[in-house]
């Protein structure tokens, strides 16, 4: 296309000659929408989001709208009023907001509707009738936003409300560390200048007042943790975080009872301040990621539509499915259940299961399983198996007891508490027995000595020294589209020696593409027949085709073919057995793979051969990470010519065709035995419980919802190259963490002695805890400096979510 | 000294009142949605015919 086309004045696409609404517009949808917007007087939109151009309307669905029940997940109050939560899609900016707002505001029964821009959600209150619900949103649907209803209790999650008590106990920390250091700054000003012991005493006094109940209060998180891994006999770094604080705080108060000079209130504090800050941008960073990959997930959500005896249909969550319903799948709908196909005839895209990219004919009597996609006709469908007996929960069976090897693994952090908690609280207590029995002195001037030295050793900087580096690393990975869902992934992802991919929908984009260059009129003539097709070949001729009008008179044959009517008789585009040609027909050798048949009466056939196309960057990564070392490994359900061919092309010299999901996971589990460390990267179903079986997994997020749970990682966009962006990101926050905890550890070395001595003062505490935790932050903040190519880093995770669900 | 036993509980007792505020808008879920507050200041109402009904409603009730 390098001629000028129109672009559509809703969204912005290209018009194609055969828009119904050209010249204006790309399609019925979006001249719908411009209409439906001038209506309401609401075209400012359009100059609202011409501040950002790279923003683009949606562009609006023409077909009917996949529908939820939406009245099931809403709630009706005392006053009849009715509320109802919805995940929205196709959100790019505020004008985005705004217009979903003012559209539901603009209907009069609708009390509140407002939009969480954060977490892309919507809080709609409306009164009248439940059941309105439907036409309150249509115009908002009508816009091309997607709405789904979702359970708010089911999705508030424990981290949101953990994450809210830390900024609780952050805040709370913060006004007594601010209250507490103004006190302290004038008791240290008063060792220099005179003041008079009285006076002190008020002030660590005053002091105590504030600083024992605000760390009774902020220090719950930590106490809570260091009690339950004292209780399952471990220790965590919350350990020594806990006695540091609790035995300066008994100690300065035990000073300041007795009045005398050193109490070390500020510096307890001051601790749980710092390291608070740490755990919430911590939290919060994980959160992030965690709700833009559920968000993700949501809008894979669909309902099924069940007919019921006396004919009548509904929509139900396919977890209510029992055994017997019958189910309508539409064409080009996900089935939502597994079942035993009764009525008609179809081809079931079944890649998300086997990996097999082109998919099979299905006849009544076949077995079809949830997670595949039914494309060319309509089906009916009797569940045969619910809960417990489907094939999805076969594979959480396998990936549940995959999953136990990783559930050993120890963060970084925790293993550093290991070794470094004995050795400092042994280290105090010899400097305890060492003044008081060979020093002489009293065994109250000992126990100062103790505990300044676990004051001053306590592990401020080390507790730091990794979430600072996460939450860097975390929000980068973040901006490039890459969700990190589990806390070690990152510390996981530095160890791997070898990449594991799944073929389809990892390095390919499950999307076969033409490959074979027929006569330019042929394919024009293909592409006008395909056009009236939603199977994956004839999608690929269109594209293929460019432009092309959709032919008139053409009827599908699920499993054969298409035919169209044409000047002289039937012209018919399919399989070769439908297009009747023989099958010793003389065929260049060197293209092999699905192919497609156009045959016209009296003239010689056209064959059109198809290959599943690896993903733009799919060889450049895969050079690239041999390059580094890595060990490469292709595992695929497909059949073995496709698999060997994709191997061959990029050079991956281990692959394994035809693997069924235990396979999968039983080679990635031998490869552990062997001392692997391999990441996994795959997309089906059947990839699950490599993935949890694998040291660390990885998923695009076009991969089956339950591999995207299994993932520590899933990506966003087309480019494979994430995966690369993850490895280096992880040994560039890995280098920054054993970085930190050198630098933590030098510190101790300097200032340990001096607490062993005797010598150490509130002061001095107050300022080696304050500088070493500063320069750890300034240390990670490095990773930050150096942040990744701009133009990935640019887009927000969001947008590049709803431009994935728009096309 | 007796300036001190003025000033400072007038410092603690700003202090408490702003951490106060910060946990009332904390819960009343003033922090929930940082981005969108961000930009909806540049919202001008003028746009939405129904103005006195949003305000009826509790705005920060979201």
């Amino acid at each position: 296309m390098t001629h000028a086309v129109p672009s559509c004045r809703h969204c912005g696409e290209p018009v194609t000659a055969v828009s119904p609404a050209a010249p204006d517009f790309c399609c019925a949808g979006c001249a719908g929408a411009y209409e439906l917007l001038g209506q309401l007087g609401l075209s400012s939109y359009y100059n609202r989001r011409a501040i950002d151009p790279k923003v683009r309307a949606l562009r609006p669905d023409e077909d009917e709208i996949a529908s939820f029940d939406f009245t099931e997940l809403a709630s009706t109050d005392d006053e009849g009023h009715h509320h109802l939560h919805l995940m929205v899609d196709g959100i790019h900016c505020a004008a985005c907001v705004w217009l979903i707002e003012t559209l539901l505001q603009r209907n009069p029964a609708v009390l509140q509707a407002r939009v969480n821009m954060t977490t892309r959600r919507l809080r709609l209150s409306w009164q009248g009738h439940v059941s309105d619900i439907e036409d309150i949103i249509r115009p908002v649907m009508q816009m091309g936003y997607r709405l789904i209803p979702f359970d708010p209790a089911a999705l508030e999650q424990a981290t949101v409300s953990r994450n809210k008590e830390l900024l609780r106990c952050l805040a709370v920390s913060g006004f007594a560390a601010g209250n507490v250091m103004l006190l302290s700054v004038s008791v240290w000003a008063g060792y220099f200048q005179g003041m008079g012991g009285a006076t002190r005493d008020l002030f660590h006094w005053i002091s105590a007042l504030i600083a024992l109940p605000a760390a009774a209060y902020a220090g719950m998180p930590f106490y809570r943790s260091a009690l339950g891994a004292i209780r399952n006999r471990r220790v965590n770094m919350d350990v020594p975080i806990s006695l540091g604080v609790i035995l300066a705080l008994g100690m300065s108060l035990a000073q300041t009872i007795r009045g005398e000079p050193h109490a070390y209130f500020d510096s307890a504090i001051t601790l749980l301040f710092f390291l608070l800050i740490g755990r919430y941008l911590d939290g919060r960073a994980r959160g992030q990621a965690r709700s833009a990959a559920e968000h993700l997930l949501s809008l894979n959500a669909r309902s099924i539509t069940v007919i019921d005896t006396d004919g009548t249909r509904r929509l139900i969550a396919p977890q209510k499915a029992k055994p017997g319903m019958i189910v309508l799948a539409a064409a080009g709908e996900r089935i939502g259940i597994d079942g035993k196909v009764i009525d008609g005839q179809s081809d079931i895209d079944t890649s998300i299961i086997t990996g097999e990219s082109i998919p099979v004919l299905t006849r009544p009597g076949a077995t079809v399983f949830a997670g595949t996609t039914n494309i060319s006709a309509p089906l009916r469908i009797e569940v045969t198996a619910t809960g417990g007996n489907t094939l999805l929960s076969e594979i959480v069976r396998l990936m549940e007891n995959a999953e136990q090897g990783r559930a050993k693994y120890v963060a970084v952090a925790d293993r550093v508490a290991k070794g470094y908690a004995p050795i400092v609280h042994s280290l105090s207590l010899l400097t305890f027995f060492g003044w008081w029995l060979v020093g002489g002195i009293g065994w109250q001037d000992a126990l100062m000595n103790a505990i300044a030295v676990l004051i001053i050793t306590c592990p401020c900087a080390l507790a730091l020294a990794v979430p600072v580096v996460q939450v860097i690393a975390t929000g980068r990975l973040l901006r490039a589209g890459i969700l990190v869902k589990s806390a070690t992934a990152l510390e996981r992802l530095t160890k791997i020696t070898g990449v594991i991919f799944d073929k389809t929908g990892t390095l390919t984009t499950g999307k076969p593409e033409l490959v074979n260059q027929p006569p330019l009129e042929k394919l024009t003539l293909a592409g006008e027949i395909a056009a009236n097709s939603n199977h994956p070949l004839s999608r690929a001729l269109v594209r293929a085709a460019g432009n092309v009008a959709p032919h008139a008179n053409v009827t599908e044959q699920p499993g054969l073919g298409l035919m169209a009517r044409g000047p002289v008789g039937p012209i018919r585009l399919g399989s070769r057995a439908f297009c009747n040609i023989a099958e010793n027909a003389d065929l260049p050798s060197d293209v092999s793979g699905p192919e497609l048949w156009l045959s016209e009466p009296g003239v010689a056939a056209t064959r059109f051969v198809f290959r599943d196309s690896l993903r733009s960057d799919a060889s450049d990564v895969v050079d690239n990470l041999r390059t580094r070392g890595f060990e490469m490994t292709l595992l695929s359900g497909d059949r073995e010519t496709t698999v060997r061919q994709l191997a061959e092309t990029l050079g991956i010299a281990d692959w394994q065709a035809q693997m069924s999901p235990t396979q999968k996971a039983a080679h990635i589990q031998t490869r552990a035995d062997a001392g692997n460390y391999d990441l996994m990267v795959g997309d089906g179903i059947n990839d699950a419980p490599a993935l949890a079986a694998a040291h660390a997994s990885m998923s695009p997020a076009t991969a089956a919802e339950i591999s995207q749970n299994a993932a520590d990682i899933v990506f966003q966009g087309d480019k494979l190259g994430a995966v690369i962006e993850a490895i280096d990101v992880a040994r560039k926050a890995d280098r920054l963490v054993r970085q930190n905890f050198a630098l933590s550890f030098a510190y101790n070395v300097i200032t340990i002695p001096l607490a062993v001595s005797g010598f150490v003062t509130p002061l001095i505490a107050a300022i080696a805890m304050s500088s070493s935790s500063l320069i750890v932050i300034a240390n990670a903040l490095r990773l930050h400096a150096r942040s990744g190519k701009p133009d990935t880093a640019d887009i927000k995770p969001a947008a590049r979510m709803s431009q994935q669900a728009g096309t | 000294m007796s300036n001190l036993l003025l000033l400072i509980p007038i410092a603690l007792f700003l202090g408490l009142l702003g951490l106060g505020a910060f946990l009332w808008s904390l819960r009343s879920g003033q922090f929930d949605d940082m981005e969108g507050a961000a930009n909806r200041i540049l919202f001008d109402d003028d746009d939405t015919k129904t103005p006195e009904k949003s305000k009826r409603i509790d705005p920060n009730d979201s």
